[in-house]
């Protein structure tokens, strides 16, 4: 087994590896290894081609692998960073010892001076897989869709059904219509969307697909193949109203299911995980509660924007520089918690030195609301959806108020201003 | 008065429209670009064409992208043109693969190597 010394370790070349690699790199790092398990790095963007990347970052509507371009042909004029495609890491330790394996090399154990966790997520099934019936051919994840189209240029079935209404579905309604697949309808648990509302707009509207609010599939039927699903809508308990179902034909079932950061290699090292977001607690730099171990993308929260992927993986690219050269300088952190109406904040812990935008996720939709940090009213929100991020940059003049635990939280627009 | 989402940007603000003749008047935009979206929307309104087209010779297909927004009701023409396309190895990011797709005077580029 080969062990090998270097300054930093990125898991996963997706956007967020890819952007903290060029950033370490810029800031000066020797040598930075950036490792995929896949053939070919960008990660998710690659199977993404809808456009819709970059307006923040690059004032451009790029399409996934666009964007993915704009990162990794600037990986040439950086010889420092060695892209290892289709390595896959099964092991971090606390002290930063990373086990990979690739079937040139075998297994490498590199032992680190900085480890950047840019895993991104997968999807998992919500409840979905509990649907009674058989299990015929012609059920799949949105993202399985998604990759069986644009990746290996496949088509799934005929007449499909989409049961979840996060963006990955949305998309995927659009993609199966405009290659003549016939989606019959849309259907959502809750009583509104998790996805994008420009999703609903240009993916659904646009092409008169229905969705369904308050429904859920109560069966699914068809012996070899999927021939209907059985629908029926939900009471405020999300209970099916079994006597109001109806069938709906279709030859395919599409789970749009929720994200979920990967996080496997971080638990086993002993990061610390946020159960709100399923990902590392972090700080202003992005580090974990394990010196040296940095973490950030969608391995972190999953985000709704690509763009805000890019520039928290730069921070955290910039942070293991200073990290690996001894310069991070240690401040003592202030504790960020969500209150009323708040799902998740990432990072978890700010230093009050420097500007901080933090990422604020909401547990359920409301209008004309107010974001508060501590006792202060911050920024008028006319529209609060949980399936749309909050961004709110705090600067240190904000900062040098609290020096306690802040509490974040989304309040009505009457109060105190 | 009419609500309209803008889908420029994944940010989605909402907005609202009202033409009065020729004139088209936005409020709740967060920037130009909604406010062009919007004018444009309230009179014809265009998408932007993403698919993948098969490549000669190559198991996998190559992302594809319309340059710049097309009209709306043409959307499905375009994708039929998209799907008579075999374009030859090797492809820049870019390139256009066809001028003035579906007669929208909108060309067809790669959005990936190839
Ligand atoms: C379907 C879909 C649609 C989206 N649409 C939009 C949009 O319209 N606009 C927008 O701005 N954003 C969009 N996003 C969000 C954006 O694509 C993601 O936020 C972004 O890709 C996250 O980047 P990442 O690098 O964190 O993760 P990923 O892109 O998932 O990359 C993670 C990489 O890590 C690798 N990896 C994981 N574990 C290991 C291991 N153990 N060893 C080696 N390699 C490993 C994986 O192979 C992968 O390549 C969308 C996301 C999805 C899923
Ligand atoms: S108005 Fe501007 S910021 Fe708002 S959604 Fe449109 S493009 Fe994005």
């Amino acid at each position: 087994m080969l062990e090998k010394d270097t300054d930093l370790v990125v898991i996963g070349a997706g956007p967020a590896g890819l952007a903290a690699a060029l950033a370490a790199a810029e800031a000066g790092v020797g040598e930075v290894i950036l490792i995929d398990r896949l053939e070919e790095p960008g990660g998710i963007l690659q199977q993404c081609i809808h456009n819709g990347f970059g307006l923040r970052y690059f004032g451009e509507e790029l399409t996934g692998p666009e964007y993915a371009w704009r990162f990794i042909e600037p990986l040439a004029q950086y010889p420092q960073i060695q892209l290892k495609t289709g390595t896959m890491v099964i092991e971090l330790t606390a002290d930063r010892r990373v086990v990979a394996i690739n079937p040139r090399d075998g297994l490498v154990v590199y032992r680190a001076k900085a480890v950047i966790l840019a895993m991104g997520c997968r999807e998992r099934p919500r409840g979905a897989i509990n649907i009674p019936g058989s299990r015929p051919a012609g059920i799949f994840t949105a993202g399985t869709v998604q990759r069986l189209m644009n990746i290996e240029g496949l088509l799934p079935g005929k007449t499909a059904v989409i049961l979840g209404s996060g963006d990955i579905g949305l998309i995927m309604a659009r993609r199966l219509t405009l290659e003549g697949v016939k989606v019959r309808a849309v259907l959502e648990l809750l009583p509104y969307s998790s996805g994008l509302q420009r999703n609903i707009v240009q993916c659904l509207d646009d092409y008169q697909i229905p969705l369904y609010l308050s429904h859920t599939v109560t069966r699914i039927r068809g012996e070899q193949r999927v021939s209907a699903v059985e629908v029926a809508p939900v009471d405020d308990r999300l209970q099916p109203l079994s006597d109001q179902r109806f069938a709906i034909d279709c030859d395919t079932l599409v789970l749009s299911v929720g994200l979920v950061p990967e996080n496997e290699l971080s638990v086993n090292a002993g990061v610390q995980l946020d159960p709100a977001t399923g990902g590392p607690l972090v700080d202003s730099n992005y580090q974990t509660n394990l010196p040296g171990i940095f973490a950030c993308g969608n391995v972190v929260h999953v985000h709704d924007l690509v763009d805000d992927v890019t520039e928290e993986s730069r921070m955290a690219g910039g942070a293991a520089a200073l990290y690996i050269r001894g310069q991070l300088a240690k401040v003592t952190m202030i504790r960020v918690s969500g209150g009323r109406n708040v799902r998740s904040v990432v990072p978890q812990q700010i230093a009050p030195d420097r500007p901080t935008t933090l990422y604020v996720r909401a547990r359920f939709p409301e209008r004309n609301r107010i974001l508060r940090v501590a006792d202060n009213d911050r920024t008028k929100l006319p529209v609060v959806a949980p399936g749309e991020t909050i961004r709110y940059t705090l600067t240190p003049k904000e900062l040098q108020e609290y020096r306690e635990d802040l509490s974040i939280s989304i309040e009505g627009g009457a109060s105190h201003a | 008065m009419p609500e309209m989402t803008c889908i420029v940007c994944p940010v989605g603000c909402r907005m609202t429209v009202k033409v009065t003749g020729t004139a088209v008047e936005v409020t709740g935009n967060g920037c130009r670009r909604g406010l062009e979206y919007a004018r444009q929307e309230a009179i014809a309104p265009q998408r932007v064409l993403t698919a993948v087209v098969a490549v000669a010779g190559a198991e996998q297909p190559l992302p594809v992208k319309t340059a710049r927004p097309i009209p709306k009701e043409k959307l499905f023409a375009a994708m039929a043109e998209v799907k008579t396309l075999r374009p030859q190895p090797p492809i820049r990011i870019g390139q256009v693969l066809k001028e003035d797709l579906a007669g929208t005077g909108v060309a067809l580029v790669a959005a990936k190597n190839f």
